[in-house]
C-alpha cells in the first residue's frame, strides 16, 4: 500500500489520504486525469478495472468517488474527486481511458448536473431530457408541479451535448452528431419481446446490418437511491429485492453485509451457511431463466417452457422456508427472516440430484443444435482487455476469460470454505456466455452438495436494535450476483438514515457494451448478444 | 372404392334438368365457392386448435381445456373475437395497399387450396397443367406479404417484408425443382394423372432414392415457404415484434393468421399428393387381401390422414428448432438445396429414362 | 343473473354482488331477444379469447412469465396468443412500475390496441406505485393514465391470483353489450376528462 501512496504523493503532491476499510485518496480536479492516466498504465499493478463511479453531494460542494481495482494485483484503490462550486459543477472525465466510465459518468449527470469535460455524449441517462432538476442533489425540487407526468411522445436525440477542453484550456461546447437523416433507424423497444423489459435501442439498420445502437434507459427508473435516502437501514433492505428480482438473495446479501461491515458484527455461522446456500439457489433460478428466454430469443420456444419447468422447483422450496416466491425479503441485518423449513434440506437434495439430468436434456435439446450452434458460435465477440474496459463481469466477463468471480477474489459468506471452480472460457463470444452459465448451474449445485448437510445449530439471527445507527464513513462492499459483481456503496454521517446509497449494478456496463458487440451483426445478431448478455432491466435503472 | 364424383355428376344432371346451361353452371360455382370456403375455414380452425394441443404436450402443458370438452372450440371462440375486433385505421399507411393485401394473401391460399384433391372425385380444379397453376396461384401470396409491409409505413414491417420476399423467393426454387423431379416421374402435370400414377405405389416408394431426397427438400423448402419456425425469420417474434403483419388488426390480420395455417396444409397437401399418393390407400403389390382391406377406407381418410401426419412433422420441426438468421437461411437454400435438387433432378431424370424405377 | 365461467365455481368469486348490480343496471331497460343472443355469443367468444400483449416492466413480469409456462399455462383458459405487436392483443397486462418515462409510452400502446381492449394492473406499483409511491420518478398507479379494468394485487402476486384476476376480467367481458350499447360506467372520453 505504502508503494501506491508513494507514488499518487510523487504525482500529485496535493493528494491526501485516508483510510477506511481501504485507501482513499483525494485529488484536485485539474490532477485527477494526469492521475488517472498514470493509474491506468501503472508497469506493476495497472489499475484497469473501473468498478464504480459514485456521484455525491457534499453540502458546499459537488463530487464523485472513483473505485479502482488492478486485476492483476487485485488491489484497490478509491479516488475522491471534487468539484469547484455548485452553480456549475465540471470534473474531467476518464472515459478515455475506461470505457465503462462513459455510462457511469452519464448517470451521474444526469443525478447531480456534474458535466465532465472531454466526454464524448453528455446526455441524461435515466431521464428525460425536459426534467427539471437534477433529483439525487440534497436541495432538490420534488414539487410535482414541476414535472408533471408528461403524456406527449419524448424527442429522440440525433445530436448530442459535449464539453471539449481545447489546447489552451478553454472549454468549448460541441453537438456532436448520433444518428444522421439518412441513416436508417429502428427502435427496438421500450416494449419489445427481446429487450427483456423496458430497454429501447436505437438501432440504425443497414439492411439486416446493425451499424450503432444507441441505448436509451430510464424506462424503468424507479429512484430507488433516492428513495434510501429517506428510510431508515432495515428499510432500505426491501429495494435490493426488486433490483434485480434475479438475483434477489445476492443483492440483499450484499447490502446487510455492508451494513454488518460497518457495524463491525459478525454474524452467525449458521446465518452464512444459509445465506450462501441460498444465494447458490438463486442464481440457480437465475441462470435457469436465462437459458429458457435465451432459447425463445433464438427461436426455440420450447425449451422455454423447460426451463421454467425446473425453476419452478427451486420457487417451490425458496417459496416454502421465505413464504413468497420472488420478492423474498429474507436476508436482515444480522441474520435471516425466519429458520429453515424442516423439509429444506430433503428437497435441496432432491433437487441437485435431479438438476445434472435436467442439463443433460437441455444440451440434447439446445446446444448441440446446428443451427443453435451456428446462431452462437463466433457472434459478439469481446476479449479479455474489453471485457475489463467495459466492466463486463460476472458470467459474461468469466466467458471472455477474465477471473472476475468475487466469490473468489474476496470471498464471503462461506464460499472460502467450499471447493468450486471458476468457470473461465476464453472464446468471449456468445457461445462461450451461455456454455458459462450453464456450468456454472453445476457448480452451484456442488456448492450447494458441500454444504447441505454441514448447516451448524445456532440462531438464525443476531438480536438488533430496531434503529441502527452506522458510524460515519463510507462502506463499499461487493457480491457476486447472478449477473455480475453487485456493489452497495454506503456514506454514513452516523445518522440513521444513509446519506448517500448507491446500488452498483452489473447491468448497466453489459449494457453499455452492447454498442460494441453488436456493430457489424445482422439484427438476429443482436437479439443473441441482448439474450447472452442477459441484463434484467430493473437492476440497469434503479 | 367410394367415388364421390357420382354425387357431383348426379347434382349436375338434376340442375341441368331445369335450368340453362348458364345457369345449372352458376348455381354449381356458388355452391363449390361455399363448399370451399367452408372447408377452408373449418380446416383453419382445427389446425390452430391441432397445432396448439401438439406444442402444448411438447412443451409438458395442457393447452386450451376450457373451451369446450378438451377445449376443441378454443379456436371458434378466437374466431368469433376475431371477427368483431376494431380494424384500426391507420394514419400514414397507402389505404388502398395496406386493405389489399390481406385479400391477396387469403386469395392466393384459396387458390392453391382449389387445386388439391382431397378424395376420389373430389377436387374443384383439374386440369392438365393443375400442378403449375398450384405453384403459380400460391406465389401470389408473397406479393401480399410484400405490400403488407411496405404499405404498413413501419420500418418492423418493412424489414418483415423484404426477408419475407427474400426467403420465399428463394424458397419457391426447391419447391419448382422438387415438384418437377415427381412430374417427371409421373409423366404428367395433372394433379389427379399424378394421383393415379401412384395407384400401385406412393411415388416416394416407387421413386428409389430421388423421390425421398425430393420429399426432404420439399419438407424443408415446404416450411420455409409458410413462415414457420425454423423459417419464421418474417414475423420473428423476437426481433421484429410481429414482422411484416405487425400493423393489421381484427380480421386483417385474422387473414393473415388463417392463411399461415391453411399454407401449412396446403404444403402437406401437395406433400402428400406428390409423394404419398393423395387419396390412393397403401397398396402393397402381391397382398390382395391387404390391398382390398385397404380400399375399404374412405379417400378423403387416406388424404387428410396423411395430412395430419405430415403437418405433425412440420409442427415438429416448429417447436423444436431455434430460428436460422437470414444469411444462414439463404445459404441453405442456394448453397445447399438448390444444388442438391438440380443434381436430384438429373438422377431422376436418368431413372426414368432408363426406366429404373418400379 | 349470475355471471358464470366454467373456470371456477359462482360462488368462490369474492365480489359477486358487483358484478350483479353492473347486470342489473344493464338489463335494466331490458334488450331484444336476438340482439340479447348475439351478445351472448360475441361476449362468449370475447371472453374465452384474451390475448395479452407481451408488455413487462420489472418482477410481476416474470410471474407473468410463470403463468405462461408449464405449471400454470394460461393457454388453458384461452389466454393463448401472447401478441407482441398491441394491435393484434385485447388486454394489456401493465406488469411493473410505471415510471414517468414509461408513461408516454404505455398511453400509447394503450391507443394501439384494437377496441374493445382492457387493461389489467398488475401488483402494488401499477395499483398505487407500491413500494416506489415516494420516488420522484413513479407514477401513482397506473389509474392515473388508463381505464384499469381488474387490479391485482400483490408483490408480485402470485401467479394463482393472477389467475383469479383474469377471471374476473372474463366475467367482466361476460356482461358487456356490443349491440346494446357501451357498458362501461363511465365513458373513456369522461374519464380522460377527470369527470
Amino acid at each position: 500500500m505504502a508503494t501506491i501512496q508513494e507514488k499518487i504523493s510523487a504525482l500529485v503532491p496535493e493528494a491526501t489520504f485516508s483510510e477506511s476499510g481501504q485507501l482513499y485518496v483525494t485529488v484536485p480536479d485539474a490532477q485527477w486525469h494526469k492521475l488517472a492516466k498514470a493509474l491506468h498504465d501503472d508497469k506493476e499493478s495497472p489499475y484497469d478495472y473501473l468498478i464504480a463511479i459514485v456521484g455525491a453531494d457534499w453540502g458546499e460542494t459537488l463530487g464523485c468517488v472513483y473505485y479502482l481495482e488492478s486485476t492483476s494485483t487485485a488491489q484497490r484503490l478509491a479516488v475522491i474527486v471534487q468539484t469547484a462550486d455548485r452553480e456549475k459543477p465540471m470534473l474531467h472525465s476518464v472515459c478515455d481511458l475506461w470505457q465503462s466510465a462513459n455510462l457511469y459518468e452519464r448517470e451521474v449527470y444526469d443525478f447531480y448536473g456534474i458535466v465532465f469535460i472531454n466526454h464524448p455524449d453528455m446526455r441524461r441517462l435515466f431521464l428525460r431530457k425536459d426534467w427539471v432538476g437534477y433529483p439525487l442533489r440534497k436541495d432538490y425540487n420534488a414539487d410535482p408541479a414541476l414535472n408533471p407526468i408528461r403524456l406527449e411522445n419524448e424527442e429522440s436525440y440525433d445530436t448530442s451535448y459535449s464539453v471539449v477542453e481545447k489546447e489552451d484550456g478553454t472549454l468549448e461546447e460541441q453537438r456532436p452528431v448520433i444518428f444522421t437523416p439518412e441513416q436508417y433507424v429502428v427502435n427496438i423497444g421500450p416494449q419489445h419481446p427481446a429487450t427483456h423489459g423496458v430497454l429501447r435501442l436505437r438501432t440504425s439498420l443497414d439492411g439486416e446490418i446493425v451499424t450503432k445502437i444507441d441505448p436509451y434507459c430510464g424506462y424503468i427508473h424507479r429512484g430507488i437511491e433516492k428513495l434510501c435516502e429517506s428510510l431508515t437501514y432495515p428499510q432500505t433492505l426491501h429495494f435490493t429485492d426488486r433490483l434485480d428480482y434475479l438475483s434477489a438473495m445476492q443483492n440483499r446479501h450484499a447490502l446487510c453485509l455492508c451494513i454488518e461491515d460497518a457495524l463491525q458484527i459478525e454474524v452467525p455461522e449458521r446465518v452464512k451457511y444459509i445465506r450462501t446456500i441460498m444465494d447458490e439457489l438463486m442464481r440457480i433460478s437465475s441462470h435457469l431463466l436465462f437459458w429458457a428466454t435465451f432459447c425463445m430469443d433464438l427461436g426455440g420456444t420450447t425449451a422455454f417452457f423447460y426451463g421454467f419447468r425446473d425453476r419452478e422447483m427451486i420457487l417451490d422450496i425458496l417459496e416454502e422456508t421465505t413464504g413468497a416466491r420472488m420478492s423474498f425479503n429474507y436476508n436482515t441485518i444480522g441474520g435471516v427472516m425466519a429458520d429453515l423449513h424442516p423439509d429444506f434440506q430433503r428437497k435441496v437434495k432432491e433437487f441437485c440430484r435431479y438438476m445434472p439430468g435436467s442439463l443433460k436434456e437441455y444440451h440434447e435439446l439446445f446446444t448441440g443444435n446446428v443451427i443453435a450452434q451456428q446462431r452462437m458460435k463466433g457472434v459478439g465477440v469481446v476479449s479479455r482487455e474489453k471485457a475489463i474496459s467495459h466492466a463486463l463481469t460476472g458470467p459474461s466477463g468469466r466467458a471472455s476469460g477474465w477471473a472476475c468471480d468475487v466469490r473468489k477474489r474476496m470471498p464471503y459468506g462461506v464460499y472460502d470454505k467450499v471447493e468450486f471452480n471458476e468457470v473461465l472460457r476464453t472464446e468471449g463470444d456468445v457461445f462461450a456466455r451461455y456454455m458459462v452459465r450453464l456450468d456454472e448451474i453445476l457448480e452451484s449445485i456442488k456448492i450447494i452438495e458441500q454444504l447441505i448437510d454441514n448447516i451448524p445449530e445456532g440462531d438464525y439471527a443476531l438480536k438488533m436494535k430496531p434503529i441502527i445507527k452506522l458510524p460515519e464513513g463510507r462502506y463499499f462492499r461487493q457480491v457476486e450476483a447472478s449477473r455480475g459483481a453487485f456493489g452497495v456503496y454506503i456514506e454514513s454521517r452516523g445518522e440513521k438514515y444513509p446519506y448517500r446509497l448507491k446500488f452498483n449494478t452489473p447491468g448497466l456496463m453489459l449494457v453499455g457494451s452492447l454498442d460494441e458487440l453488436t456493430r457489424g451483426g445482422k439484427i438476429a445478431d443482436l437479439i443473441a448478444i441482448g439474450g447472452s448478455l442477459d441484463y434484467v432491466v430493473p437492476d440497469i435503472d434503479r | 372404392m367410394y367415388d364421390f364424383s357420382i354425387i357431383t355428376s348426379w347434382i349436375d344432371s338434376f340442375l341441368r334438368q331445369y335450368l340453362p346451361e348458364w345457369g345449372a353452371l352458376l348455381i354449381e360455382f356458388v355452391l363449390i365457392g361455399v363448399a370451399l370456403l367452408l372447408l377452408y375455414a373449418l380446416i383453419a380452425l382445427f389446425l390452430i386448435y391441432f397445432e396448439r394441443k401438439v406444442c402444448a404436450f411438447f412443451q409438458c402443458r395442457l393447452g386450451p381445456n376450457r373451451v369446450g370438452p378438451y377445449g376443441v372450440i378454443q379456436s371458434v371462440a378466437d374466431m368469433f373475437k376475431m371477427l368483431i375486433k376494431e380494424l384500426i385505421r391507420l394514419n400514414h399507411v397507402d389505404q388502398f395497399l395496406f386493405n389489399l393485401a390481406p385479400y391477396l394473401v387469403i386469395t392466393a391460399s384459396m387458390l392453391a387450396f382449389g387445386c388439391l384433391p382431397f378424395g376420389r372425385g373430389l377436387q374443384v380444379l383439374d386440369f392438365n397443367i393443375g400442378i403449375f397453376f398450384l405453384i403459380a396461384a400460391s406465389s401470389i401470396g408473397i406479393l401480399g406479404i410484400l405490400l403488407a409491409g411496405w404499405s404498413s409505413n413501419n420500418k418492423f414491417t418493412l424489414v418483415g417484408a423484404i426477408r419475407s420476399g427474400a426467403q420465399m423467393i428463394s424458397y419457391e426454387l426447391s419447391i419448382g425443382l422438387s415438384i418437377i423431379t415427381i412430374v417427371t416421374l409421373a409423366g404428367t402435370m395433372s394433379i389427379s394423372g399424378i394421383v393415379e400414377a401412384q395407384q400401385n405405389g406412393w411415388f416416394i416408394f416407387t421413386g428409389h432414392i430421388p423421390a425421398i431426397v425430393a420429399f426432404l427438400i420439399y419438407l424443408v423448402a415446404g416450411t420455409a415457404e409458410t413462415n414457420r419456425g425454423p423459417f419464421d425469420l418474417p414475423e420473428a417474434e423476437s426481433e421484429l415484434t410481429a414482422g411484416y403483419h405487425t400493423e393489421y388488426s381484427g380480421m386483417h390480420f385474422g387473414f393473415f393468421y388463417l392463411a399461415e395455417y391453411l399454407n401449412l396444409f396446403i404444403v402437406s397437401g401437395v406433400a402428400t399428393t406428390l409423394f404419398l399418393g393423395g387419396w390412393m390407400p397403401l397398396h402393397i403389390p402381391g397382398w390382395e387381401a391387404f390391398n382390398n382391406v385397404m380400399d375399404y377406407i374412405p379417400s378423403i381418410i387416406w388424404f387428410f390422414g396423411k395430412c395430419v401426419v405430415i403437418m405433425w412433422v412440420i409442427i415438429w420441426f416448429k417447436w423444436t428448432f431455434p430460428r436460422l438468421r437470414i444469411d444462414q437461411l439463404l445459404k441453405l437454400e442456394w448453397k445447399y438445396l438448390l444444388p442438391l435438387s438440380l443434381v436430384n433432378l438429373a438422377v431422376m431424370s436418368i431413372l426414368v429414362v432408363l426406366g429404373w424405377h418400379f | 343473473m349470475e355471471v358464470k365461467i366454467k373456470s371456477m365455481k359462482y360462488e368462490d368469486f369474492k365480489d359477486n354482488e358487483y358484478l350483479e348490480n353492473l347486470v342489473a343496471e344493464l338489463n335494466a331497460a331490458g334488450t331484444n331477444v336476438v340482439v340479447g343472443c348475439f351478445d351472448d355469443l360475441i361476449n362468449w367468444g370475447r371472453s374465452n379469447s384474451l390475448w395479452p400483449l407481451t408488455f413487462a416492466t420489472s418482477c410481476c413480469g416474470i410471474e407473468f412469465m410463470a403463468l405462461g409456462a408449464a405449471r400454470y399455462d394460461m393457454a388453458r383458459f384461452g389466454f393463448e396468443v401472447a401478441r407482441a405487436s398491441p394491435r393484434q392483443a385485447d388486454f394489456i397486462m401493465v406488469a411493473g412500475t410505471i415510471v414517468h418515462r414509461m408513461a408516454p409510452v404505455l398511453k400509447r400502446l394503450y391507443d394501439q390496441l384494437a377496441e374493445p381492449k382492457y387493461v389489467v394492473a398488475t401488483g402494488g406499483c401499477a395499483i398505487s406505485g407500491g413500494p416506489f409511491r415516494n420516488s420522484y420518478h413513479v407514477l401513482k398507479g397506473v389509474g392515473e393514465i388508463l381505464p384499469v379494468d381488474v387490479y391485482i394485487p400483490g408483490c408480485p402476486p402470485r401467479p394463482e391470483a393472477m389467475f383469479y384476476g383474469l377471471m374476473q376480467l372474463q366475467r367482466k367481458v361476460k356482461v358487456e353489450k356490443f349491440f346494446g350499447g357501451v357498458n362501461r360506467k363511465q365513458k373513456r372520453q369522461e374519464f380522460f376528462e377527470g369527470k
